[in-house]
């Protein structure tokens, strides 16, 4: 899908800021995703991406800027804020209670409740085969706690609890690090098919040929700041990968703050 | 099993085990049909050899066995009850992965409170022995408890104290609390219905009362193994053979009524028969007179907390959570726990029951004294432990903690009747403690 200037975009972070310590792991970023598009947030580990996106997701509290929903200001300062405005993330680290079954963590933090209000354990389970079989059709291994699972079935885990709630925005944080080839192959398949729904998806990925046939475009980052972005149609990957290292702007992408000034 | 979904961790292998092999021996076998929990059964075993041992010993040392007497065990199941109660709350602390060491001296606060309440301050507007008292006490009690464990929860919870640090503190400051509100007085007698909470012949039910206790029991346990298998039908699941069912039918009635056989032939002592006869204007002769004791309040209380706890942590959205923090207390504020929240309510949770121990604890001795509660964190601690719950987080069960009390409590009854010094009763306590959580980490890691 291609959007123009005029359009509202799904999400705007704009200059967002935040510091550990003294040091500037955010330095005044912005980027923005539109409905039904998937941008990779590219960088260098540590170049900030994953901690810019955290705060989107409600884990880190930014220390300056804005966050548009809709072009609404919002205010995200846990994870509960954020999905309330329908953003989902899958953590680099997967972020799933290992001690207790598939079910419980897809609904974790959202349980269904019986009219008695206690827990309705097989509904979740019932939902829960349905939305794996979606996208594991092997998964079986529904009573064991996470903890017995293949990292593989660790991850679909964790995207089935991204997307069972209708999700409008999904942040990616490395959702194929930790995958084999099939594996990330499915994963691939998913974001088309969440692409087509209209779901808003950042992909965060320090490996460019994880992402870049996927996205339409990408915003890089280099030491906490925006180097660029670009339409991944407009750039080849050696210049992305330009950015990504020398935070050189190549002429088809529109340079940010963090661009090397000598171009 | 569907009831302890979220609860048992460690058994889910036997029903889905992937090496499953076709030529187990007849335990396994035995094992997987009735999903019993190896870790139960162990500790069951344990606390047979226990029993068995201490009679023998009593028997071939000092010429009288008097372990397996229904005396001491209608006693040894009065005691348990106060470092029971507290266990189940201490399951779900250390399942997040914090530790409470202020519980016993919470409860000795709690019942210096609560003394004060029924013994200095209502009698002055309700008159002496009014039926309210024993009934606002007590709510007084459970409340300064929550009160107290949410404050902590608080601290540890919203600002970042480490729970040692803050119950470490509360060890100290609601002990010396507790001095300061009745100068260091022991206060006694407290109010007579009050009295009752904490057992003896006449805070128990007797024997008519006990045989309906211990009928609904059997039958709580038959429909609970005939709704089990109707949902596991409904939903395909893999169902218990037949035999597995009604075997463990058979055995939860059958220990549930040797109790009530067991706690109903102990019978009142003859000077409370004469005084109760006295009383009553009964003729009969009153080495004539068979009263039995049968359950006592206070195990009655504690069967209690043990099923609503139970149903708290594997039914309701709380115990999910509670679990889901202590497996990954990153991952459960990620998903939209309100973590620090919960951390308050299981604190909270913990003081209330410490509120309820008091209750116990101090009914029981008919009075309430300074040190009333001393040392009681370290058995609350030990009977969490022992019973299976685990420091790393995330894995422990109630019945586990209540039997480690009832395992705790074995020990030193058991060492006062043969005469052991209290030296070495404390060193035999503590090496146990040690020696169990070595099996218990060496179990874990084969398990896995």
């Amino acid at each position: 899908m291609s959007q123009t200037e005029h359009e509202t975009p799904l999400v705007e972070l704009r200059d967002i800021s935040i510091a550990f310590g003294g040091i500037k792991a955010v330095d005044h970023a912005s980027v923005d995703l539109f409905p039904g598009e998937v941008v990779a947030l590219l960088g260098h580990n540590g170049a900030g991406k994953s901690t810019l996106i955290k705060i989107l997701s409600g884990a880190y509290k930014r220390d300056a800027g804005q966050i548009f929903i809709n072009g609404e200001e919002v205010q995200i300062d846990n994870p509960r804020d954020a999905k309330k405005y329908g953003i989902e993330t899958i953590y680099q680290t997967l972020a799933v209670a290992d001690n207790v079954d598939a079910a419980a963590n897809l609904y974790l933090g959202r349980e269904l409740k019986t009219a008695w209000g206690t827990l309705d354990d097989i509904a979740m389970e019932a939902e829960a085969r349905k939305v794996m079989g979606r996208l594991n059709p092997n998964f079986q291994r529904f009573k064991d706690p996470v903890s017995k699972l293949s990292g593989g079935q660790r991850q679909s885990v964790a995207i089935a609890r991204a997307i069972l709630f209708n999700a409008r925005i999904l942040i990616m944080d490395e959702p194929t690090a930790a995958l084999g080839p099939q594996e990330t192959e499915q994963v691939g398949d998913l974001i088309k098919q969440l692409k087509k729904e209209g779901i808003g998806i950042f992909l965060i990925s320090h490996d460019i040929h994880d992402v870049f046939d996927l996205a339409d475009r990408v915003s890089v980052m280099k030491n906490g700041q925006v180097v660029g972005h670009a339409k991944t149609s407009d750039v080849t990957k050696d210049e992305v990968l330009g950015m990504i290292i020398m935070g050189k702007c190549p002429p088809g992408a529109i340079p940010g703050p963090g661009a090397l000034q000598t171009v | 099993m569907h009831v302890d979904g979220g609860v048992q961790v460690s058994q889910s292998t036997t029903t889905t085990g992937a090496g499953r092999v076709e030529n187990e021996g007849p335990f396994t076998r035995f094992l997987r049909a009735t999903e019993v929990d190896v870790r139960l059964l162990g500790m069951i075993v344990a606390l047979v050899t226990i029993w068995i041992g201490f009679h023998v010993y009593g028997q071939v040392v000092n010429g009288r066995g008097a372990f397996l007497s229904a005396r001491n065990l209608w006693n040894l199941s009065v005691q348990t009850a106060s470092i029971g109660v507290m266990a189940t709350g201490m399951v779900l602390v250390i399942v997040t992965r914090h530790i409470d060491l202020s519980v016993g001296s919470i409860l000795g606060f709690c019942a210096m409170m609560m003394a004060i309440v029924q013994v200095w301050i209502l009698p002055e507007y309700l008159g002496l022995g009014h039926p309210m008292i024993w009934i606002i006490t007590v709510i007084c009690g459970l409340l300064i408890g929550a009160a107290i464990g949410a404050f902590h929860g608080y601290l540890v919870a919203y600002l970042s104290i480490p729970a040692f640090i803050v119950t470490l503190g509360g060890l100290l400051v609601w002990r010396g609390a507790a001095f300061l509100l009745a100068r260091g007085e022991t206060i006694s007698p407290v109010d007579s219905t009050f009295a009752l909470l904490g057992g003896g012949p006449y805070g128990s039910i007797g024997a008519a009362g006990s045989w309906i206790v211990g009928i609904l029991i059997c039958i709580g346990v038959v429909a609970l193994l005939i709704t089990g298998r109707r949902q596991r039908n409904r939903y395909n699941f893999p169902l218990r053979p037949m035999w597995a069912e009604v075997f463990l039918g058979l055995v939860g009635c059958g220990v549930t009524l040797g109790f009530v056989m067991l706690v109903n032939s102990y019978p009142w002592p003859r000077g409370i028969v004469r005084q109760y006869a006295e009383a009553n204007n009964i003729q009969t002769p009153i080495n004539e007179i068979f009263i039995s004791h049968g359950f006592a309040i206070p195990v009655l209380i504690l069967m209690a907390v043990g099923i609503v706890m139970t149903f708290l942590t594997s039914r309701t959205r709380f115990g999910r959570y509670v679990f889901a923090i202590g497996g990954n207390p990153e991952a459960a504020e990620l998903a939209g726990i309100n973590t620090r929240w919960v951390t308050v309510k299981i604190f909270a949770l913990m003081g209330l029951l410490c509120g309820l121990s008091a209750v116990i604890a101090s009914a029981r001795l008919n009075s309430a004294t300074n040190n009333l509660g001393t040392l009681d964190e370290l058995y609350v601690i030990a009977a969490a432990v022992i019973g299976g719950t685990s420091f790393a987080g995330g894995i422990g069960t109630i019945y586990g903690a209540i039997l480690g009390a009832i395992v705790m409590q074995s020990l030193q009854t058991g060492m006062v009747l043969i005469g052991f010094d209290a030296a070495i009763q404390q060193m035999v306590v503590g090496g146990v403690l040690v020696v169990a959580v070595w099996i218990d980490t060496m179990y874990r890691r084969r398990a896995k």
